[in-house]
């Protein structure tokens, strides 16, 4: 099953790229970004349960440029994948697959996304 | 007239040898982390401050403690069968495909345990 020579279906660079299609993308690389964050929180979790010190070393790298960003792109992540997560749950019940309802739904996520990052950082 | 036997019916697996035990785990595991995440975003958003004496004490208390156990338990089986499925998307050759699951796997064990064990040890320590 090695033949390259073999016709293709119309691939995705074809169609007018959807916004869907983004999100979608979207959902799987935040997904990604998040499992790294699992990392973060055992490292957040090992330097609390290794005392002050160790703590206090940590936080010093969490404040730097690097680290405020990192936080604030896990927690894009985090509300981006909740918020898709909400739609995939909503579409396992059968609705929402019209393409205009989808295309709604989109927005909606995106907006959720920024609603939900920046209220949570102005909150803390 | 179907030639499949009443067993295979019953366990509902197709030819690709694997049912919707992936996609159902999936599904519960994620309403369990809009619960568990919500509530763990909202109590850092009510911690007085990240120094080390309010976060051990936010770590070590009862209820804490055990929701912090259950959520790092079900990220972990989240992503697990997350990455499981990026794994069998993007990497080709079984060889390396099954290496790579088998350290997906092994990896996600050691996160959950040590985040686990680093809040007994906070949580139980508190009381000592």
């Amino acid at each position: 099953m090695s033949n390259q020579n073999r016709p293709q279906s119309p691939h995705f660079t074809i169609y007018r790229w959807p916004l869907s299609m983004t999100l979608s993308i979207l959902h799987r690389m935040t997904g990604v970004a998040l499992s790294v964050g699992l990392i973060a929180l055992m490292v957040w979790l090992l330097a609390i349960a290794s005392g002050e010190t160790a703590y206090v070393e940590l936080q010093g790298q969490v404040q730097t440029i690097y680290g405020r960003l990192l936080l604030i792109g896990w927690s894009f992540a985090f509300f981006f994948h909740l918020s898709n997560g909400v739609r995939h749950l909503v579409w396992d019940t059968g609705a929402g697959f019209e393409k205009s309802q989808a295309q709604i739904s989109s927005y909606l996520v995106i907006i959720s996304t920024v609603v939900l990052t920046l209220a949570y950082w102005l909150a803390l | 007239m179907s030639l499949r036997s009443p067993l295979g019916r019953v366990l509902g697996l197709g030819s690709a040898k694997d049912g919707t035990g992936h996609w159902w785990a999936q599904r519960v595991s994620s309403i369990g982390l809009l619960l568990l995440g919500t509530w763990f975003l909202l109590s850092l958003l009510q911690l007085e401050s990240f120094t080390y004496p309010s976060v051990a004490a936010f770590v070590a208390e009862p209820w804490n403690a055990i929701l912090m156990i259950l959520m790092v338990g079900t990220i972990a089986y989240h992503s697990k069968l997350g990455i499981q499925v990026v794994i069998e998307d993007y990497v080709s050759g079984s060889a390396l495909k099954i290496s790579m699951l088998l350290l997906s796997s092994f990896a996600h064990v050691l996160v959950a345990f040590a985040a686990a064990y680093s809040i007994l040890m906070i949580s139980l320590g508190a009381g000592a």
